[in-house]
């Protein structure tokens, strides 16, 4: 009848059977209000879309030291992604933040640690996981991890606002609407939308960018601090620096796989 | 059988009409709630789940609770709840009826709720909860309205009532089953991650539950011409006993394994919630309190001199059902959620007009059960029983 | 029926309440209204797919279109002739459609829909706020 049935085949993953049975299933979702035999349309990637089976990230924190060198990749964020900046904090909404090691990692300190790392600013977002707990919860599939890279995205024309996605994250990762944001962004990037009250959002690991071939927002603006790449290239970047240094991930026991990687 | 709702005295339309005008103050705070959003609550980034989600909670186990009186008088044959076992069943289609407007009234987007059925995600525990919910909903409905309606035509039930009956047995324990594990499965929430949660979430079920209903018993006797019996009303109050201990018993054994292992990421959330966490305490004082009115409960019940003067009960299941509602609303609400998973704390209050849209919604509950329970007693007075 | 009295009087009264809009409003029906199209719009000739199409099924090509960026992160639309488009509501369908108050919303406010694009999507890219 229309796109939308479609959409459902397609979103039942009968799409990867299609090659062999395109011909029934057109015939299936055959519409009657299109123009005749030439009503075929396709959707391509795009030519400079970056790939990967598993987008990850090392974030080098012995190069941030101090709020001016993590304010840079916070605001290059939440700017083209048009993030509020709510008064109250109660309504807080962000994607990516800083915050003091011992709530990055809590329980994975030590005691006296020295002074530097204790105040070191650390970067937390969400996790993009592998196993994501929030994808797991969420009731309507609005929150998902992408099968082509891995990213978890949102899809806010889906989400009910439920925020059991929120009591999922083991990272504090998400954020809720409680109220209608746009009054609260200081100057929209008309290139992207902004939210509506009542849906979560979070991180989409810029995959708005990747689609056009350009890095994260944060990674650009670290200034080669922070390393975005395939992880399970074995030439990519992120592998390069995760081999050469001792990295650490945020709660790894508790089978999550995050994506984000710390040098401390 | 529905004309009999409406066909009341002076006081029975008063007390509607008391009901039906706090609803429209809440429906009046719930319009501003959809205009302005979630904002107009008390809930936060860190604590994204608040009052409406802890009544939801605590109603899932009334609406579990009447399954006390289903399984004895249908499974046993324990002829003394013939009389109050409708009330059980309409019980618990008043508060299903609260916890899906809990629901409800807790999305950002309510528009979209259908999204749930639309998408089927049978990964997501609350996607189970809506169905185990609306299910339990229509076998209640199914079954008590069949079984009165035979009542008062001095027949006996069809016999295709009887497998919705035997469903709607396990069908209860599993509506809490479910609630629980919608907690009980998230990693970093170190509070309600353990496999004691549904078994605690039924126990404290058929301690409140029940307890509700005894007081409804007795306000029945008192305001009507129907009496449920002083026998069914003490084997009642001994479930309610047995119930409440239990649920202390597997408070403790959560306490046990927490303060033994001493592990802060299970420890703390205890900690906040009965002595402060750097310096944040508010719950400190209600917790103790429902500690307290639940141990009292279990003295006043478990004593069967207390227990038989019917005064006393009325003040125990008062007492069991106002501690059972701190310990499971918010109690295990606010708990879990603080600290957060960064290991900082952001207290939540709950807002006033969060507290009045709530307070409707209650309103709403009673308003059903008042219909239900005005048609229970008016075949109950009608056939003389 | 002891009540017959009431119930017809019932009935006649909710029966004048529902069909009071209608008699309301008889004979004076809205006129359609005209869309106008921008001097970007009238060049390119035909928008991705033809008119016809697009007056009948707009809704569900953009239904399609965030679905397949937003799920499947595919951005590029080809159409039946090949031509391709950026699959953006902001920046590819106003950047011709640039004058949403004389193109979407008649048509919208018309037929009494209230499509919620708008609270996310931006509706006017090319303006300064």
């Amino acid at each position: 009848m229309d796109s939308s049935r479609r959409q459902i085949l397609k979103f039942f993953g009968i799409s990867t059977l299609a090659m062999s049975t395109k011909p029934l299933l057109d015939a299936f979702a055959a519409d009657p209000a299109a123009e005749g035999a030439e009503s075929k349309e396709t959707f391509l990637a795009g030519p400079e879309a970056l790939k990967a089976r598993q987008w990850a990230m090392v974030i080098d924190t012995r190069e941030f030291h101090s709020l001016e060198d993590v304010e840079p990749l916070i605001e290059a964020c939440h700017s083209i992604h048009n993030v509020p900046n709510l008064p109250i904090r109660r309504h807080e909404i962000k994607w990516i933040w800083e915050t003091e090691y011992k709530h990055a990692f809590p329980m994975k300190g030590a005691r006296f640690m020295a002074e530097e790392l204790e105040h070191r600013p650390f970067l937390v977002l969400c996790n993009h996981c592998e196993n994501p707990s929030c994808c797991r919860a969420c009731p309507t599939q609005a929150t998902f991890k992408r099968e082509s890279d891995g990213i978890v995205l949102m899809d806010f024309h889906r989400c009910i606002g439920c925020r059991f996605c929120m009591a999922a994250c083991p990272y504090g990762a998400r954020s809720f609407n409680f109220r209608d944001p746009r009054p609260f962004i200081a100057e929209t990037n008309k290139k992207f939308p902004t939210r509506a009250k009542g849906v979560v959002e979070k991180c989409n690991f810029c995959a708005e960018r990747l689609a056009v071939g350009r890095l994260p927002a944060c990674v650009e603006a670290s200034e080669g601090k922070v390393t975005f790449g395939d992880l399970y290239d074995p030439d990519s970047p992120v592998r390069e620096r995760i081999k050469t240094n001792y990295t650490i991930r945020r709660k790894q026991s508790l089978g999550t796989e995050p994506s984000i990687y710390y040098i401390v | 059988m529905l004309e009999l709702a409406i066909r009341g005295s002076k006081k029975y339309y008063g007390w509607m009409l008391f009901l039906l005008s706090i609803i429209g103050v809440g429906f009046f705070f719930y319009l501003k709630q959809l205009d302005f959003g979630l904002g107009i609550t008390g809930m936060s980034r860190d604590v994204s789940w608040g009052f409406y989600i802890a009544q939801f909670t605590f109603l899932v186990g009334v609406a579990a609770g009447g399954v006390m009186v289903v399984l004895p008088y249908y499974l046993h044959d324990y002829k003394v709840y013939g009389r109050v076992t409708i009330l059980g069943e309409f019980l618990a289609i008043a508060a299903v009826v609260m916890c899906l407007l809990f629901i409800v009234i807790d999305l950002g987007q309510p528009m979209r709720v259908f999204n749930v059925p639309l998408y089927p995600s049978p990964n997501s525990v609350l996607f189970w909860d809506f169905i185990v919910l609306n299910g339990y909903l229509f076998l209640n409905l199914i079954v008590g309205w069949n079984v009165l309606e035979a009542e008062r035509n001095n027949v006996h039930y069809q016999a295709w009532v009887k497998p919705f009956i035997y469903l709607s047995i396990p069908w209860a324990i599993s509506i809490h089953t479910v609630t629980a594990y919608l907690y009980a499965g998230l990693p970093g929430r170190g509070f309600w991650l353990t496999a004691i949660l549904a078994p605690r979430f039924l126990s404290s079920a058929f301690a409140s539950g029940p307890a509700l209903l005894i007081l409804l018993c007795l306000i029945i006797r008192k305001t009507t011409n129907f009496d449920p019996g002083r026998e069914a009303i003490q084997t009642l109050a001994k479930t309610v006993a047995y119930a409440i201990c239990l649920n202390v018993f597997f408070f403790l054994c959560e306490i046990f394994t927490v303060f033994y292992s001493q592990i802060p990421e299970h420890m703390d959330h205890f900690k906040y919630l009965f002595t402060g966490l750097h310096g944040h305490g508010a719950y400190v004082p209600w917790m103790w309190a429902s500690l307290a009115l639940m141990l009292l409960g279990i003295i006043l019940l478990v004593n069967p001199i207390t227990r038989k003067n019917e005064g006393v009960l009325a003040v125990a299941c008062v007492v069991i059902f106002a501690g059972t509602w701190i310990d499971k609303g918010m109690g295990m609400i606010s708990g879990g959620f603080v600290p957060n998973p960064l290991h900082e704390v952001t207290e939540y209050i709950p807002s006033v007009p969060e507290l009045i849209i709530s307070l409707a919604v209650w309103c709403v509950g009673f308003l059903v059960l008042s219909a239900l329970y005005k048609i229970a007693v008016s075949v109950k007075e009608e056939v003389g029983t | 029926m002891s009540n017959r009295k009431g119930v017809i009087i019932g009935i006649v009264v909710f029966l004048a309440v529902v069909t009071f809009p209608f008699l309301y409003n008889r004979g004076k029906a809205a006129p359609a209204p005209e869309v106008e199209l921008t001097e970007k719009a009238k060049a390119a000739k035909q928008c991705v797919r033809s008119t016809d199409y697009m007056q009948r099924e707009h809704m569900k090509i953009l239904d399609l279109w965030r679905h397949t960026v937003v799920r499947r992160g595919e951005r590029i639309y080809v159409n039946p002739q090949g031509k391709e488009f950026n699959m953006s509501l902001s920046n590819t369908c106003l950047d011709c459609h640039s004058n949403k108050t004389e193109f979407c919303d008649r048509c919208h406010d018309y037929a009494s829909v209230r499509p919620y694009c708008w609270d996310c999507h931006i509706d006017n890219p090319k303006e300064s706020k």
